[in-house]
């Protein structure tokens, strides 16, 4: 069903990975992700995936929540891997027949760029998994704070991302819901042409913006109530603490992305 | 073999995620057509995913399904026309709601059916009588309805499919104690003039108490019992124990006859309390002036 999409979908655990501050680890996916477009070749790319295992191995996430969020993005892997086999033509030529080429080139950049890909997906995916995505937003509130002296809504946006957040599930139990309903009336989605399972959603679309819209007043109405005037002054119940495990986190990281950096300048 | 059978059906939440739940474990039931059934259980005893089981809106983890005596999921492309035996009236129904009219919403169903549009008409109008929507309203948006009649509405779009078995799920929640009655007095005529089999989803004992002939009692994922009212409500202490009460009216009855007074039925309703209660005291009073 629709609940299988696992958008942020967190993972309970109680791992270092899980422990981390959120800041920190948002701020090392970066590093990570820095790491992974720096690597010029196999060898430091190697280092990227020691570090995916690593990290991986320590959060506990089961393997197969893993291959669960790599799923989706096979077609676009394999739209690509097809596009740079085809399409790039350097190095030795492997395969010819008519207009169709494969070189060497190509068969490295399309290996290269899928591990690219997975790996990219693996890390923001170990985020989600190991961070709720309220304490998520949370770190992002906090990233983004300084740049409020240029006027910039830093607490609104983080509010509205948790608000969005916080409704996903609501709403996708909702759509469930519905459809139940409206497939206990008859109506079919599963058939028909483009048209007519255009037209098949609207029994589903229509209560639930109506749905949607109700739960919006009903909110806006609640955290008036409760006072909720915005950012300013606001204390938190949970206040976030940068540790000794985040310093390791840290050096870690940076020892990797060094060893990456190394690697191309080495093997150039 | 009755209406609706299972056998074995056990349904599991969330298999291989922390969040692995069993919802129905091991249900063995066997539904007689014609009977009005309660189901009660507490929040949370797998109540409504055994009735999503019944027009195979869930398939089961393990076990066996049989409707009319057809087994659901032995053969998929006949899902459809046995989910036309088995209508389901969801919890907070209304909110399933997206015609311009009352009448068109009510139509949805019977038109999914392919049915002519004589026959479509006939049905709509008589949905609405059986749930007394007044024709003019047929007319209006259904979101200009009042909260109650919007039920009335999503209810006999349900009603309209014309099942052999009508399931709903909690249909008084939400509503003052005038909508409850009268929804339930609703659902009580439906199922005299009809003669079909309705189930009635509620954790509310008095509720069902006043509705139906039988009771089939959830408690954690399991059957506990199924059986007709007075043997079910003989059982006082253990439903308390889960969570669930005896009616009122029917724990002081029981009190006084234990301490003496002597009467044959089980009450159930204050309304049948009371004619009771007039009965004995004439039997009683021949000596007293009326």
């Amino acid at each position: 069903m629709i609940k299988d999409i696992t958008i942020g979908q967190y993972f309970p655990g109680k791992s270092v990975i899980h422990r981390l501050d959120p800041r920190i680890k948002l701020l090392l996916t970066v590093i990570y992700i820095v790491m992974l477009f720096a690597a010029g070749n196999f060898a430091s790319l190697g280092v990227g995936v020691a570090f995916m295992i690593i990290s991986f191995l320590l959060s506990g996430i089961p393997i197969k929540m893993m291959l669960k969020s790599i799923k989706p993005i096979l077609p676009i892997i394999i739209f690509t891997g097809f596009l740079n086999l085809f399409f790039i033509s350097t190095g030795d030529i492997l395969f010819e027949w008519k207009f169709i080429k494969i070189t060497s080139g190509g068969v490295h950049t399309m290996v290269f760029m899928a591990a690219r890909i997975i790996l990219l997906i693996c890390g923001t995916s170990l985020l989600t998994y190991t961070t709720s995505p309220i304490t998520l937003t949370d770190a992002i509130e906090r990233i983004l704070s300084p740049l409020r002296i240029i006027k910039f809504p830093a607490h609104e946006i983080a509010m509205m991302m948790t608000i969005a957040l916080r409704f996903i599930p609501t709403l996708i139990e909702e759509t469930d819901k519905i459809m139940a309903a409206q497939k206990a009336r008859g109506a079919d989605m599963e058939s028909g042409n483009l048209i007519r399972r255009a037209k098949a959603l609207i029994p589903i679309l229509i209560p639930l913006f109506v749905s949607a819209f109700r739960r919006a007043e009903e909110l806006a109405l609640a955290m008036e109530c409760r006072c909720y005037r915005g950012g300013d002054g606001r204390t938190r119940l949970k206040q976030l603490k940068t540790e000794a495990r985040d310093y390791i986190a840290i050096a870690i990281t940076a020892a990797f992305l060094a060893a990456v950096i190394a690697l191309n300048i080495i093997l150039k | 073999m009755g209406i609706i059978r299972t056998e074995n059906l056990t349904y599991v939440y969330g298999e291989g995620t922390p969040f692995r739940k069993v919802a129905v474990d091991n249900v063995n039931l066997d539904i007689d057509e014609g009977e009005i059934v309660g189901i009660i259980g507490r929040t949370g005893s797998g109540k409504s995913t055994l009735i999503q089981h019944f027009n195979g809106l869930l398939k089961p983890t393990s076990g066996k399904v049989f409707i009319d005596g057809e087994e659901l999921f032995a053969d998929r492309s006949r899902l459809k026309e046995i989910r036309f035996k088995v209508g389901l009236v969801f919890q907070y129904p209304e909110y399933q709601l997206f015609e311009e009219t009352v009448y068109k919403d009510i139509a949805f169903g019977p038109k999914n059916m392919g049915l002519s549009e004589d026959e479509v008409d006939r049905r709509i109008k008589d949905a609405a009588r059986l749930v007394g929507l007044k024709p003019e309203l047929l007319d209006k948006s259904p979101f200009e309805l009042s909260g109650g009649q919007k039920r009335r509405a999503a209810i006999a779009g349900v009603m309209a499919m014309e099942p052999k078995v009508l399931i709903l799920d909690e249909p008084t929640a939400g509503l003052d104690p005038r909508g409850r009655d009268r929804i339930l007095g609703m659902i009580k005529e439906y199922h005299a003039e009809k003669g079909t089999t309705v189930l009635l989803v509620s954790h509310s004992m008095e509720d069902v108490a006043k509705t139906v002939s039988k009771i089939l009692v959830m408690n954690e994922a399991k059957v506990f019992m199924y059986s007709d009212r007075s043997s079910v409500f003989a059982k006082a202490n253990e439903l308390t124990s889960m969570g669930l009460t005896v009616p009122q009216v029917t724990r002081v009855f029981d009190r006084l006859r234990d301490m003496g007074i002597e009467f044959e039925d089980e009450v159930f309703s204050v309304d049948y309390a009371k004619d009771l209660v007039l009965r004995l005291l004439k039997e009683k009073g021949d000596n007293r002036v009326d």
